[in-house]
């Protein structure tokens, strides 16, 4: 495993190209050999959400994904990709559908001998509550299409932040072969205003910006190995480990399928002596051996 | 905070029900059920998460699916696929009343998300492997606890009663997140069934395989008891007859209706899939 830390050499640095503050549409450029994609039920197909007009909000012609075929080093790839900048990368009926449909597509070219490169690109506070239960339906069938399609091939996916990875996508992130986080991704179930809600403040205050990075940001999840690469915001970099994660992954099982290693990690763990973020890494060091 | 008085006991009395005249499994986990037992002609797993108020994990004491939890639901599910590996796949019932995925600081660090996401695949992988999945809703199957717990089923079958509940949300972290009102909430509900909390509503969404009517939920009889085993019996009749896939979700009557948009979505994206429609559409 890789932990790629930001260089200091500040011509490096203004050469980068910042991934975070790319639209989901650039990144999927960013990720494609160039002049590689082409968009898969793009904007002037305009499927849009049926059910946001109804409650007055404007539905946008994509409904906030972007599905690309294109290649990675010249082997086909679908890449999918989350616009966190429309209604904060929620997942409706349309946009889960998206997602679900190209994985399922995805998974036929492989039972037709066909390969195919699956990446996902997270940025979702998770279900959209304008679409509640259709948007909780369509996650579950992301999850499925996912198992399903990582008997085949490792499903690769990124979070680079702002928004992060929040609900049921991020039971998605962690059923992927192979994760790359950067930084500034976060990566919870729970988003700390559903906590701080149903928990109460003493338990999490939503507002507290640091703490939060430090239970579930990017640099914690990869410290104790419940992320595989931390990346610098830099698109190609990413674009480069992606490629690279599809070589290493298909060694090991996913995380979500090594039921023993995580369990016997939790059972280190004394609830009424919980772990600070810090010595959960000592505790759970993913270089440390078994 | 959470408004409910007391946990629900749903889970427990059906688990209780179903697996009677069968063998518990060790779990381990007071808050973990299953047993194998007799189901039709043949034997199946019964899992239910059950509240359990001395759990070592404060926040998921009253049902909730907690790290252990979920650890727990996806050793018991690959234990039955690798058990059966060789031979006849028994049907795996997973018995729903969630309250919730465990809230709360300790399980967002400890990683809560791959806790749940482990069952999820378990049940997704028991699926594939051929093992007709039915989760069986008699109580709340709520946001993340029921993406572990149940909504990998290949079927999903709902006791009719208002206790019986599907939703992305607790009410109240809804209305939060939403910026509006908790009653408010519920107007939109009585106008948009996906929003709704109710299981007849969510019964219209397509995505329910059947809804048994006229059940004493709380205090079943011998009859709705056999009524229930006669429905997961055919469930899994219809499960085996079927792709290992969640399509039926995506083929009922209600479904083309209310779900149109995601058939729609699928049927477009196969047509662009290859190429051949560029530019035309």
């Amino acid at each position: 495993m890789s932990v790629t830390a930001p260089r200091l050499d500040y011509r490096h640095f203004l050469e980068r190209r910042s991934f975070i503050e790319m639209g989901a549409r650039e990144r999927v450029r960013a990720v494609l050999d160039a002049g590689s994609m082409r968009e898969l039920l793009g904007p002037f197909d305009r499927i849009k959400s049926p059910w946001l007009p109804l409650q007055g909000i404007v539905a946008q012609a994509d409904d906030g994904v972007v599905l690309a075929r294109g290649t990675l080093d010249g082997t086909p790839a679908l890449v999918a990709a989350i616009e966190s900048a429309y209604q904060g990368g929620s997942m409706g009926e349309v946009s889960g559908a998206k997602i679900a449909g190209a994985l399922e597509l995805a998974c036929k070219e492989w039972e037709q001998g066909r390969p195919i490169l699956p990446v996902l690109l997270f940025e979702t506070g998770g279900v959209r509550l304008q679409e509640a239960n259709l948007g909780l339906a369509a996650i579950a069938e992301i999850h499925a299409a996912i198992i399903a399609l990582r008997r085949h091939v490792p499903v690769v996916g990124v979070i680079a932040g702002m928004v992060g990875c929040f609900g049921g996508m991020s039971l998605a992130a962690a059923m992927c072969s192979r994760l790359i986080v950067t930084r500034q991704a976060r990566l919870g179930m729970n988003g700390p205003e559903v906590i701080e809600q149903e928990a109460g403040i003493e338990e999490l205050d939503a507002m507290d910006r640091a703490l939060i990075w430090s239970l579930i940001g990017g640099e914690q999840r990869r410290a104790t190995g419940l992320a595989d690469d931390l990346l610098e915001d830099d698109a190609n970099t990413i674009a480069a480990a992606i490629r690279q994660a599809f070589l290493t992954a298909a060694v090991a099982p996913a995380r979500s399928a090594q039921v023993e290693r995580y369990a016997e990690l939790l059972r280190r763990i004394d609830p009424k002596d919980p772990p600070d973020p810090q010595s959960l890494r000592t505790l759970w060091n993913p270089e440390a051996p078994a | 905070m959470s408004t409910d008085a007391s946990p629900s006991r749903r889970g427990r009395i059906w688990f209780d029900a179903l697996s009677a005249g069968g063998g518990m499994v060790a779990t381990g986990l007071p808050s973990v059920c299953v047993a194998d037992a007799p189901l039709g002609n043949a034997t199946a797993r019964f899992i239910a998460v059950v509240p359990d108020a001395h759990n070592r994990f404060p926040r998921a004491r009253s049902g909730e699916v907690g790290l252990d939890e979920g650890w727990a639901l996806a050793r018991h599910v690959r234990a039955a696929i690798s058990d059966d590996a060789k031979g006849w796949r028994r049907p795996l019932i997973a018995i729903v009343d969630v309250s919730s995925q465990a809230y709360g600081r300790r399980e967002e660090l400890l990683g809560i998300h791959l806790a749940c996401a482990a069952a999820a695949d378990a049940y997704a992988s028991a699926r594939l492997a051929g093992h007709p999945v039915i989760a069986l809703l008699v109580g709340k199957a709520m946001s993340g606890a029921f993406l572990a717990h149940g909504y990998q089923a290949n079927r999903i079958i709902a006791l009719d009663s208002p206790e019986v509940m599907v939703h992305a949300m607790g009410k109240q972290a809804a209305a939060r997140v939403t910026r509006t009102s908790v009653e408010k909430l519920e107007k939109l509900g009585e106008q948009f069934a996906p929003i709704a909390y109710d299981i007849r509503s969510y019964a219209k969404l397509g995505l329910l395989h059947k809804l048994i009517e006229g059940i004493a939920a709380d205090a079943p009889t011998h009859t709705d008891i056999e009524r229930v085993r006669a429905a997961l019996v055919s469930a899994i009749a219809d499960t085996r007859a079927g792709a290992p896939d969640l399509t039926s979700r995506l083929t009922s009557s209600a479904a083309r209706e209310t779900r149109a948009a995601s058939v729609e979505v699928r049927r477009r994206l196969a047509e662009q899939w290859h190429g051949a429609h560029l530019g035309r559409s």
